[in-house]
């Protein structure tokens, strides 16, 4: 059927099946890819375009029903070739991140301001309501929206100067303009497509019977892939010992949603296979759900070489716990259990693989690009030179980017195939398939003398790991080191384990396992403070770890430890805010006001390992700069920082540089972006390689350490005035990139194993941080609504304030969820309307007070902030529900019938 | 693939649902996330180019909401404060992009348990008019819903509209809806509420109507007697009693236990009347 309609003013006749997405047609068909695809659902509003100047969801408008329409997209906002007023806004105020859900955003704010010019906060709201994002935590959406048409100053900081500027993200422009291309937006025009199927047990046997009939009617299926079919070794996994993940199951499943079969072919077919018509047997095993099914007695082991189900025991152990308890004035006590949490990056993983003669080129969203460089090698069989990895724009990661997920299948198949071959993983495929935050159920006690000063913590939290092993190592070694929280105790002995059940894998999400710890450790830190009569914040500035002081681990603190001065900071905001929410609540309203607190320490890099980034930068002879950076930005903003600091190091403007990233082959390794290293560790790689690119060019010029530099075309000027000296680029001789002079840097945080009692130093430095939230808590109906978020995070140095705050609010708003309502159940909330994260509406207003205590290790004295943003906000909820209604949740989340059912029991009626 | 029809006349869209089984398409917003990731192949009866199914319009002794009235339409109608229930829950329905493409008829059709319109349409006493080759029928929107996901429809006729009557002038009406998030919420609990006062300030009529707390949406017609006759004002509130949601069936989900769902539409119905007898 064909179809005519307009997009962006320009007409267009398609011929598609009228029941077609438009969404799917305006990508597919027209290339318009700066619409995206979120859920097909209409969950996520990132498909958002206007039809007839109306805001709807391409994925939910038939094609035909764009007959003779205006249809506007991302695309047409920017028709005139520069960017609007809007998306002007947005890159001024840092409110697109990954971008992903920018276009939808975008879109949504049009239509508003297409209707009402100046619009009020509560009517941006409502406009943005229908669009989720999983990065900003939407407040600069909201003041972006809100500033349209007001005078932003262009920053753009001098040489020397870009480090602590509020630079607009260097890879912006193509956020706001859609231009971006991310995992599903580009694939070879002779591309097959790739569907997985998938258990729909948690824990079953299976037979696969015949796929040549299966082949037979449907004759576009090229190849329907098998466990059989990897050509290396089918096992992937983190860490070396720990590589029990098959890409393809072998006849058992560990979980509901694990791969068994991979259909090949062109998409028409793919997409007209149903799931039920594959052959395959199942036989369904009962299924190990939650820590205490997989540790009872007969419990089925799910690794042969677990046979206790239990993957890694974490243990930190420090002075006399016995004598610790014994003086104590107070002791806290409790237990505290978190469920699963999805991700919910607004980017389904997606990709394509192609082959190139005797190599694979991988071109997907990830985290790592080295890592899965050296998986897929193993996986397919070949040196790890064979394989290229070239990192798409990621959409959202947190963590739930580090594992593999479609790279080995999408591999497997164009290198058997050589053919390229694309895939894009539905949402429930993405929330069954891939990894979650662990699950923990914590029992914890604290102690404290009548000085107020802690003496002994004893911790012990299981983690439920489920199927695989994925980061399960991380979270049972992270936490053992954090549990105490960021306080300075003599005493304490803090254990871990991480069990296996048939759950999804649980792996990384921002904060290995400290987030849920933090919810023990601060509900204690409150309990102790009332059983002694100090203020709840006075109790933390007592027992802050401060420079000098020694961790548990038994490391000496040198420097940069401002937990102490956040809350100093902290201090007016709290006791005003305390002493209004207690003034409503004198007339015993039915809406209770509350104020908590929660602080929060998070050791930056790997933990007791090498991690080690490496970077170079080069000068052409044209006299422009280029960063090779391995660092993926996953929407956080590393593309920017690693050229303010490293453009700061060799001494030129920011504009100055040119960003190559991600690479295999372009750019070394600069890890994983993941344990909030990517400032500190490759920061430091970034600002030695500018500094090595600085000190060859001043050689060459002969003269001082402090020579300005100024890059002309075929020449470099050093030194100024009679001084100065011209070096001569075109006389150099190129290499292969181009470059005439490369500048090289790497850097590994100083760390030491930790032995069997987890003394040493498992981390170079460490982030602190202390949040406050006010929370207005319905006690007839039990909902907790967050009015206010006061944050305050030693950052070491703010290397791009916008950035920063942008990635605190961004945790705050993952904080919120996880106190408030995100639950992931396996087989239910597959989706983003049954899994629930904070939409506009649910973040508050979050003030950001940015404490610069300078780590001599950092660069410029930088430390991380992404995952200390999201830690200490879902126990400052948690603390302030205390205080507005008296009563404590100690599982999360807090969502409206729990929060009733406690209040009602501390009323002494039955739970509703 | 399957078949998709977008016929311009009714006539030619009723010959096709009697020719054999289709699905219904209005805006689109329960088809598509019911087939995330599996193949478009139903036969397909799109319905948005049917003239004359848009426009909201009065007739006499009420007023009509077509087929294709989306929820936008409603807020942006111009209706009287009768309708500011379904008004109030035209804003809360997913998000605006929602709300510009969903129709009234297609949430009632859909027969969700959780459907935010129905409880605003058994509150008003809306009437449902169904069409097929074979003539035209209404039945009442409370009679219409049988269960999740089934109502009285046959497969060949087609909802046309919505009649709601009209109601003495001084009637009020709200809706109130509790969810866990602030927009794109499924709702835990809702109630779709109208209230008509008699000349000496007491209730003459009510219609009250819980949402997500049985397969289907239910009139709570103990309560609507018992409040007849009672002053309204700030006790008014006080007539909601727990055997009054007796008959109501709530589950256990994700969203929230039975109980407490139990234990909020109390709360619920109380400000609700509380809303309503506000000066």
């Amino acid at each position: 059927m064909t179809i005519a309609f307009t997009v962006n003013g320009t007409a267009h006749r398609v011929t598609a099946d009228p029941i077609r997405r438009l969404a799917d047609v305006l990508r597919e068909d027209l290339g318009l890819i700066g619409t995206k695809v979120g859920c097909n659902a209409g969950d996520c509003g990132a498909c958002t375009v206007l039809l007839d100047g109306r805001q709807v969801c391409a994925c939910l408008v038939p094609v035909g029903q764009a007959e003779g329409r205006a249809i506007t997209t991302v695309e047409g906002l920017a028709a005139s070739g520069t960017i609007n007023a809007l998306q002007q806004a947005f890159h001024a105020h840092g409110a697109a991140q990954c971008g992903i859900c920018t276009p939808g955003m975008l879109m949504a704010a049009s239509d508003l301001l297409a209707r009402k010019p100046h619009p009020s906060e509560d009517e941006a709201l409502d406009a943005l309501g229908g669009v989720l994002c999983r990065c900003t935590g939407y407040r600069k959406i909201v003041d972006a929206v809100l500033s349209v048409g007001a005078p932003a100053a262009a920053i753009a900081p001098a040489a020397g100067t870009a480090v602590g500027a509020r630079l607009a993200k260097t890879d912006g422009i193509a956020k706001v303009t859609g231009a971006e291309r991310f995992g599903a937006d580009a694939w070879p025009d002779d591309s097959l497509v790739l569907r997985a199927v998938r258990s729909p047990h948690h824990h079953a046997r299976f037979t696969v019977g015949d796929l040549a009939a299966l082949q037979a009617r449907h004759p576009g299926l090229v190849k329907v892939l098998t466990a059989r079919d990897i050509p290396g070794q089918n096992r992937y996994g983190i860490y070396p010992t720990g590589k029990d993940q098959p890409a393809l199951a072998e006849g058992y499943v560990r979980h509901r949603g694990e791969a068994v079969l991979a259909l090949v072919g062109d998409a028409a077919t793919i997409e007209s296979i149903r799931d039920d018509e594959v052959p395959i047997a199942w036989e369904a095993l009962p299924a190990l759900a939650g820590i205490d099914a997989a540790l009872a007695a007969g419990a089925p082991a799910l690794h042969d070489d677990k046979p206790d189900n239990v993957l890694v025991r974490g243990r930190v152990a420090r002075g006399d716990l016995d004598a610790g308890f014994a003086r104590a004035a107070a002791v806290a006590e409790g237990e505290f259990e978190t469920g699963f949490v999805e991700h919910a990056y607004v980017e389904p993983e997606a990709g394509y693989a192609r082959r190139i003669g005797e190599r694979i080129e991988i071109v997907a969203c990830t985290q790592t690009p080295y890592m899965d460089r050296d998986e897929l090698a193993l996986i397919l069989g070949l040196a790890p030179e064979r394989v290229r990895i070239v990192p798409s724009a990621v959409g959202g990661g947190f963590g739930g980017k580090l594992d593999l997920s479609l790279q080995p299948l999408i591999a497997t198949a164009a290198w058997l195939l050589n053919r390229p071959v694309r895939c894009v993983y539905t949402r429930p495929e993405s929330m069954a398939s891939t990894t979650k935050r662990h699950p923990a159920r914590i029992h914890a006690r604290f102690a404290a003398a009548a000085n107020g000063k802690l003496t002994a913590v004893a911790f012990h939290g299981d983690f439920d790991t489920g199927a695989y092993a994925s980061w399960g190592p991380t979270v049972a070694n992270r936490v053992p080191v954090h549990a105490m929280g960021p306080y300075a105790v003599p005493a304490v002995r803090c254990t871990s384990a991480a069990i296996h059940t048939n759950g999804p894998p649980s792996g990384a999400f921002r904060g290995f396992g400290v987030p849920q710890a933090a919810i023990a450790h601060e509900t204690l830190m409150d309990e102790l403070a009332a059983q002694l009569g100090i203020d709840a914040l006075e109790f933390r500035h007592i027992n802050a770890l401060r420079a000098g002081d020694r961790t548990a681990t038994g490391q000496l603190l040198e420097a940069s430890a401002g937990l102490a001065q956040c809350l100093e900071a902290m201090r007016p905001r709290w006791h005003a805010l305390r002493a209004a929410a207690d003034a409503h609540n004198r007339s015993a309203p039915i809406v209770r006001h509350g104020v908590g607190i929660g602080c929060m320490w998070y050791g930056i890099g790997n933990t007791s390992l090498s991690n080690p980034s490496s970077m170079r930068v080069g000068l052409r002879r044209d006299g422009s700069v280029t960063l090779y950076s391995g660092a993926v930005d996953i929407g956080q903003g590393s593309n920017t920082v690693m050229v303010q600091i490293c453009a700061d190091a060799l001494g030129v403007p920011a504009s100055a540089l040119r960003l190559v990233t991600g690479d295999t082959d372009r750019t070394l390794d600069a890890g994983k972006t993941s344990a909030s290293r990517q400032t500190f560790v490759s920061g430091n790689a970034a600002r030695l390689a500018g500094a090595d690119l600085r000190q060859q060019i001043l050689r060459l010029g002969n003269v001082g350490a402090d020579a300005p530099i100024h890059l002309e075309s075929g020449r470099v000027v050093v030194g100024s005035g009679a001084a100065a000296r011209a070096i001569d680029l075109a006389a150099m001789a190129e290499d292969p990139n181009g470059d005439v002079l490369v500048g090289a840097g790497r850097y590994d945080p100083p760390t030491t194993a930790l032995d069997a009692d987890g003394q040493g130093v498992p981390y170079a430095t460490y982030g602190f941080a202390a949040q406050l939230a006010a929370v207005a808590v319905d006690t007839e109906l039990g909902t907790v609504k967050v009015t206010r978020i006061v944050a305050a995070h030693d950052v070491g140095r703010a290397i791009n304030p916008t950035q920063v705050e942008g990635q605190i609010h961004g945790g705050v708003a993952q904080g919120l969820g996880l106190a408030l309502m995100e639950e992931y159940v396996p087989g239910r909330t597959e989706n983003l309307h049954d899994y629930l994260i904070p939409t506009v509406g649910d973040v508050p207003e979050i003030e950001t007070i940015l404490i610069e205590d300078r780590e001599p290790l950092g660069p410029f004295g930088a430390k991380g902030i992404g995952e200390p943003a999201l830690i200490p906000t879902a126990p400052a909820i948690l603390n302030a529900i205390h205080h507005a209604t008296g009563v404590r949740l100690r599982r999360v989340p807090a969502t409206p019938d729990r929060v009733r059912a406690a209040i009602r029991a501390a009323q002494g009626k039955a739970a509703p | 693939m399957g078949a998709y029809l977008r016929p311009r006349d009714l006539d030619a869209a009723l010959a096709a649902l009697a020719a054999g089984n289709r699905v219904v398409v209005a805006g689109g917003t329960d088809y598509y996330p019911a087939r995330v990731g599996r193949p478009l192949d139903d036969d397909v009866l799109d319905i948005t180019a049917i003239d004359g199914l848009r426009a909201i319009s009065r007739t006499q002794g009420g007023w009509r909401i077509p087929a294709l009235a989306t929820w936008t339409d409603i807020v942006e109608a111009g209706l009287p404060p009768l309708f500011d229930g379904l008004k109030q829950a035209a804003r809360e329905i997913g998000g605006v992009q929602i709300q510009n493409a969903g129709t009234v008829c297609g949430n009632l059709c859909n027969a969700s348990p959780a459907a935010d319109g129905v409880p605003n349409l058994l509150a008003l006493d809306a009437q449902v008019e169904l069409a097929s080759r074979s003539g035209r029928r209404t039945l009442p929107a409370e009679a219409f819903v049988t269960g999740n996901r089934s109502t009285q429809r046959r497969a060949d006729e087609l909802v046309t509209a919505l009649l709601i009557p009209d109601a003495p002038a001084a009637t009020r009406s709200a809706f109130l809806k509790l969810g866990a998030r602030r927009y794109l919420v499924i709702s835990i609990v809702m109630i779709g509420a109208t209230l008509t006062p008699a000349a000496d300030g007491t209730v003459a009529r009510a219609r009250i109507a819980v949402g997500a707390c049985s397969a289907v949406a239910r009139r709570l017609r103990g309560l609507e007697a018992d409040l007849v006759g009672q002053p309204i004002g700030p006790g008014l509130a006080a007539a909601v009693k727990d055997l009054h949601i007796a008959a109501l069936s709530p589950i256990d989900d994700v969203r929230a236990s039975a109980a407490y769902r139990r234990d909020a539409t109390v709360t619920l119905l109380r400000r609700t009347l509380a809303a309503l007898a506000a000066p």
